[in-house]
């Protein structure tokens, strides 16, 4: 049932991210570059998904997940430096290539060898990511 | 151009769907990186099974989609140091951070996650600077 659940929530998942566009590298930066021909659509994509996703946040209240367990317990609000670093060298990839997680994957079947270097290289990247968490607490240690 | 806006709503809506499905389902945060990063570096083992399933949806539904309709277009670069650098940057920020567009972006600010909004403006303030950067000024892509 959870395996399932996961191939149906992925295919859905590859599904929207087909749809709107985000597996087109253009859209995405084309978002992201302000001092260009500005395009729209990522904000309504965003904005989309968060609609059902808050309802299904609301409805956690009262109910256990169907496969049983908990729900995720809200994480401390903690601004620690690697949210901030994780996310700015995020963010200067995703604006390099057009491309993030979700949309690499869901293009990995037709983007060509362009697409299949790009994953590559973030699969090695998570890979090498606790050791570079490492070396970072080395230099400055976080807390 | 002008109806991208709707395509643009309507994978959205799946997407969110998608997330609602996995959470209301199976009880978890719908995060590309996280979902990616636990089969990598084994710290996932347990729910490898679940990973493996969704990332299997992720990859195949799309190329089952475009068999119908062709909407094959990506523009990605063919500049093989780009994609490799941005693919580090990606893997590794991601892992760092905790969380990608999914998990910190939809996921995270639909819950009014403090974190998710904060990562959420930290790399689209990245990104659009480094678009700034690397089109706009040093022009390499």
């Amino acid at each position: 049932m959870r395996n399932i659940l996961a191939l149906i929530a992925g295919s859905l998942f590859g599904i929207g991210l087909l749809v709107s566009g985000m597996t087109d590298t253009a859209k995405v930066q084309g978002w992201l570059d302000v001092f260009g021909n500005w395009d729209p659509t990522l904000a309504f994509v965003m904005g989309g998904a968060m609609i059902p996703m808050a309802i299904a946040w609301a409805m956690t209240g009262s109910r256990k997940p169907i496969v049983g367990g908990e729900f995720p317990a809200r994480p401390e609000p903690k601004l620690g430096r690697n949210l901030i670093v994780g996310s700015v060298m995020f963010g200067m990839g995703w604006g390099l290539a057009g491309l993030c997680p979700g949309p690499a994957m869901a293009s990995l079947g037709f983007g060509g060898f362009s697409t299949l270097v790009f994953v590559g290289a973030m699969l090695a990247g998570m890979l090498l990511a606790p050791m570079v968490r490492q070396s970072m607490d080395k230099a400055v240690p976080a807390e | 151009m002008q109806i991208d806006w709707i395509y643009g709503l309507i994978g959205g809506l799946i997407i969110g769907v998608a997330g609602a499905v996995f959470l209301l389902g199976n009880g978890r945060i719908m995060g590309a990186s996280g979902i990616i990063g636990g089969l990598v570096d084994g710290s996932g083992r347990n729910t490898a099974a679940e990973r493996i399933s969704f990332l299997a949806g992720l990859i195949i539904a799309p190329l089952v989609i475009v068999q119908f309709w062709d909407r094959t277009t990506t523009n990605v670069t063919s500049n093989i140091a780009v994609l490799i650098a941005a693919g580090l940057l990606v893997g590794i920020g991601t892992r760092i951070a905790n969380g990608c567009t999914s998990g910190h972006g939809v996921c995270g600010i639909s819950r009014l996650s403090l974190r998710g909004m904060v990562a959420t403006v930290f790399y689209i303030l990245a990104g659009g600077l480094s678009v700034v950067l690397f089109r706009h000024i040093l022009g390499v892509i």
